[in-house]
């Protein structure tokens, strides 16, 4: 008996063992996004980008001898930390994937990483989740992001509203880790360039009324309001109740509430306000716009490049390792993101895998002007941007 | 001028936006206590019925946009409520052909038919997103304002803006209108009175004739009614989103609770007291105080008793010390 069990086993492992020779050819990536919730308007065209890189990755056939990158999207749900947990377990469980383009929102982000990333030792690049407080979290060298922590976004803000002569705001935020970070750390920045910050209030996403949280903010008042929330969510609800009663005509607006509906919801009612969202003026932007349009998906919507380029870069990473496997190539992100070495624009990616195999340097730009610092997050260049009669326009990079 | 500053900036932020708003949950607290005593159950549908009921009424004013109807200033939805109602109407009869009556048949214990109208509400959930989506839409057309905080200000020379939107305007006349036409309908018609004969003593009512399929079918025509009217009430004022609608079985059931589960007066009561408080209580006085204080004695705090992250605990203490020292609600309802 016992040797039969042990015959068992031994075919078990040895047909798993066939199971996954024969499938060397396919990598696959999980793309971990909130396809529902508050920020599902933007995730669609985040994924697109993703598998735009995968596409350009396989067709080249110069990826780790000739594989495919074979793409899984599972829902993140942005807010639902237990859902977007089980969606990483899949992932990796029972899809096997190799590496996360994800997540994207900072609460889930955080608990994904810590209770599925780490322990499964996977790597995670992050496109959107900015919370400062996840340059500190313990990952093993396995988290990256492509986009800012907001404790930059902060600094960017504070200088907008220095340039433009706001010395006085009003501040609301979106309660959960995006909303509480970013709050505080443009209240630290502002306050360290002299600007006062009258109020600062929580508002909760999708509830029925904000004329509560309108009323305090007037009452503290400001020259404008900064709305630290979601354009889907409560953001829009606060802006329009401020908008409605007169509290406030200008607002300044984070990444999180830039949006075409926006532009929608407000038109020219919000002219003279501003905002900021990572962004980049380098050429690496205007080709992925091309890029997007050609694959049929909007490129000038939030977080596309930077998904593009997080997805890039696991891949990369794996050309350069040689290997698909996290535990290897975890130490070559870096490396394909920074200098030294031949710069990688959208669309070639081609090349940097050819100079990879040929065991040269890369130095990836990619859509976002990527370069990696600290514990392995974007430097971050922003968009500032502004309402002129109904439209959202570009004022300059930052 | 200092203390008509003070009032106006008072009314901007408090006592208009709380006013709809309590008008709003009045009507949707109205629903839940017909239902609550009539037909003697809690409908956790009701917040999905609202979305259901406003869905119809988009649909049917985008259609009217489209064709070149409108009300001139007045939102075209109110030219669509009555299709809204009517559809409604034939969707909650329907379910309660469907559903409810076998339960009601088999007599079941109300905690039963409570659990059968959360699954009710997932299948109106579900059926609205199906044909509407999840997202947020907005059909308010018309002039959005009655009056302007800007206008207001260069019309009276004051420094406080006062604005008044024309769905707020609207909201509250039409929940006047509701009201004094269900209490005149419930006192003094002779179907009303055989509705409320049946919600005090459901044999008595049974023995004098009164036919309950009649009474039943009554009722959920008017819930349907009264659904739609809050929901595109609602809708007008901020925007549509299924989501938002499914939220607000909350603060609806504590204002329904609180005024006494059953009693209409109540429910109305209900919606105002939950408004205010969640509007008052955490609202910063610094402005209003700073015109009244004497020079030299303007506040320089803001003056606010909590943050505005309690606003929902607020209204949620008031429910609990109401069912503990009148276990019935303020005007005395049916016991829990």
């Amino acid at each position: 008996m016992k040797k039969f069990l042990m015959a068992t086993a031994m075919s078990a492992v040895a047909a798993s063992g066939a199971m996954a020779a024969s499938h060397a050819g396919e990598v696959k990536l999980g793309i971990l996004l909130g396809f529902t919730g508050p920020i599902e308007s933007l995730t669609p065209s985040m994924a697109s980008g993703a598998e735009l890189a995968m596409k350009e990755v396989s067709d080249s056939g110069a990826f780790l001898g000739g594989s495919t990158v074979m793409p899984v999207r599972a829902d993140g749900t942005c807010v639902d930390a237990a859902a977007a947990t089980a969606a990483a377990e899949r992932l990796i469980t029972s899809d096997g994937v190799k590496g996360i383009m994800g997540s994207d929102c900072s609460g889930v982000t955080g608990a994904v990483l810590a209770n599925v990333a780490v322990p499964n030792g996977i790597v995670m690049i992050s496109p959107s989740a900015t919370s400062p407080a996840l340059s500190a979290a313990e990952d093993n060298g396995l988290f990256f992001r492509t986009s800012p922590s907001d404790a930059r976004q902060g600094a960017v803000l504070t200088q907008v509203l220095m340039d433009r002569g706001v010395k006085e705001v009003a501040l609301t935020y979106t309660n959960n880790d995006y909303g509480k970070g970013l709050a505080d750390s443009f209240q630290s920045a502002f306050e360290a360039a002299g600007g006062s910050v009258t109020l600062s209030t929580a508002h909760e996403d999708g509830k029925a009324d904000y004329s509560a949280e309108v009323g305090a903010l007037a009452s503290a008042g400001g020259e404008a309001l900064v709305v630290a929330g979601y354009v889907d969510q409560g953001g829009a609800g606060v802006v329009r109740a401020s908008l409605d009663s007169g509290a406030f005509d200008t607002f300044v607006f984070p990444d999180g509430m830039i949006g075409a509906a926006l532009e929608e919801n407000f038109g020219s009612d919000i002219d003279g306000s501003f905002g900021t969202v990572p962004g980049t003026d380098s050429n690496g932007a205007t080709m992925m716009l091309d890029m997007a349009a050609a694959a049929g998906f909007t490129g000038d919507s939030p977080y596309v490049g930077e998904s593009y380029d997080a997805a890039a870069l696991i891949m990369l990473a794996m050309q350069a390792a040689g290997s698909a496997e996290p535990a290897d190539y975890q130490s070559k992100v870096m490396d394909v993101a920074n200098a030294p070495g031949e710069e990688i624009f959208p669309g070639e990616l081609e090349k940097a895998l050819k100079i990879l195999a040929e065991g040269g340097d890369i130095d990836y730009v990619g859509a976002t002007a990527v370069e990696l610092i600290g514990p392995g997050e974007s430097a971050g260049s922003y968009r500032e941007i502004e309402f002129k009669d109904g439209k959202m326009e570009t004022a300059r990079y930052r | 001028m200092e203390f008509l500053n003070a009032l106006v900036a008072l009314s901007n932020f408090v006592l208009i936006p709380a006013t709809a708003y309590g008008a709003q949950l009045a009507l949707g607290a109205l629903g839940v206590t017909l239902i609550y005593g009539i037909l003697r159950f809690s409908n956790f549908a009701h917040g999905d019925t609202m979305a259901f009921g406003t869905m119809v009424t988009v649909l049917v004013t985008w259609a009217f946009q489209n064709a070149g109807i409108s009300l001139g200033v007045l939102p075209t939805a109110l030219l669509a409520l009555p299709f809204g109602i009517a559809a409604t109407a034939l969707l909650v009869l329907g379910t309660d052909k469907l559903v409810y009556q076998f339960y009601r048949k088999q007599k079941a214990a109300p905690v039963i038919l409570v659990i059968v109208s959360i699954g009710v509400m997932f299948i109106m959930n579900g059926l609205v997103r199906f044909i509407i989506g999840p997202d947020d839409q907005r059909f308010a057309d018309g002039e959005r304002f009655i009056i302007t905080a800007r206008e207001f200000k260069t019309m009276t020379g004051l420094s406080e803006g006062l604005a008044l939107r024309t769905t707020q305007g609207i909201t509250i006349v039409t929940a006047v209108v509701v009201v004094a036409l269900l209490f005149w309908f419930l006192n003094h018609s002779r179907t009303g009175k055989s509705m409320r004969a049946f919600s005090d003593n459901e044999d008595l009512a049974l023995l004098s004739g009164i036919n309950p399929d009649r009474v039943v079918a009554i009722t959920w025509i008017i819930v349907a009614a009264l659904a739609t009217i809050a929901g595109v009430l609602y809708g007008l004022d901020k925007s549509f989103k299924p989501f938002t609608y499914f939220q607000l079985l909350l603060p609806i059931f504590a204002s329904a609770i609180v005024g006494g589960l059953g009693n209409p007066l109540g429910a109305i009561v209900g919606g105002f007291v939950i408004a205010f408080s969640e509007v008052t209580v955490t609202y910063a006085w610094k402005k209003v105080l700073t015109y009244l204080a004497p020079e030299g004695l303007e506040p320089n705090s803001l003056v606010q008793l909590l943050s505005t992250d309690y606003k929902f605990a607020v209204s949620f203490v008031i429910l609990i010390i109401v069912l503990l020292f009148r276990p019935t609600g303020l005007f005395r309802g049916k016991s829990v």
